[in-house]
């Protein structure tokens, strides 16, 4: 029997590949991906997070959701690092068309055209939509 | 289930893990793990203010083996390691440091 503290291997690793559209608030699709991110981090599998049209905003700097009674919970995405997820992507169209640039981002990210999105969706075994 | 310290009482979840964050102060971890059988000395301090500093930063509690790899980083390999977590808190590094230092059950841990 193995004890709690050894590691068993991470079997087959799969691209898994989040992909998040909303804005932070209003809806619980941003949260829920982010704690489903870090939950499915345990199972050492190849794991990036996609950031789409409203979805850049959840990576936004300076947010402050002290009039609308929620959680900020932006800080989280800074401890995606020390989770091994470190495959961050966001669409530069998305960007642009809300007047953001990486500047804006509060972790490194790396900003990815429409089409260049799209063939690296192509290359993943499972795709989540949030 | 509501937790007594210093004739004060504090609100707790089912599990027995503080219901409001703020409520926190170092009596309340003392009690927390003499109810469990545990006394606490500068080894589990060290874990458990790490874990409130963590929770300070990122606004989660980690898992554990988000946990060990930074108690690694911060001080040293022969503590970042499970085996010297588990001897500490056996119920779960993650688990039971979290609810000493009156965090959230950590996301999906152990």
């Amino acid at each position: 029997m193995s004890e709690p503290w050894e590691d068993e291997g991470p079997g087959e690793v799969k691209k898994f590949m989040y992909v998040n559209r909303k804005a932070p608030y209003g809806t619980i699709y941003a949260l829920e991906s982010l704690e489903v991110v870090l939950i499915a981090a345990a199972f050492e599998q190849d794991v990036s997070m996609v950031f789409i049209d409203d979805g850049v905003y959840q990576l936004k700097k300076g947010q402050d959701t002290q009039q609308i009674g929620m959680k900020n919970f932006s800080p989280t995405y800074r401890a995606l690092e020390g989770y091994d997820v470190e495959k961050l992507y966001v669409e530069a169209e998305s960007l642009a068309e809300r007047g953001l640039t990486e500047e804006d981002m509060l972790v490194p990210v790396e900003v990815m055209s429409r089409d260049d999105l799209a063939r690296l969706m192509d290359e993943q075994d499972v795709i989540l939509s949030f | 289930m509501p937790i007594e310290v210093n004739g004060k009482s504090y609100e707790t979840d089912e599990e027995g893990y503080l219901a409001n964050l703020n409520d926190w102060n170092p009596d309340l971890a003392t009690a927390m793990a003499a109810a469990d059988g545990t006394t606490l000395d500068e080894n589990h301090w060290e874990v458990i203010n790490f874990l409130r500093e963590y929770y300070e930063e990122y606004q989660i509690a980690p898992a554990v083996r988000v946990l060990t790899k930074a108690i690694g980083k911060k001080l040293g390999p022969d503590k970042g390691n499970s085996k010297y977590l588990y001897e500490l808190f056996p119920y779960g590094p993650a688990k039971q440091a979290c609810k000493y230092a009156g965090l959230p059950k950590p996301t999906g841990c152990v």
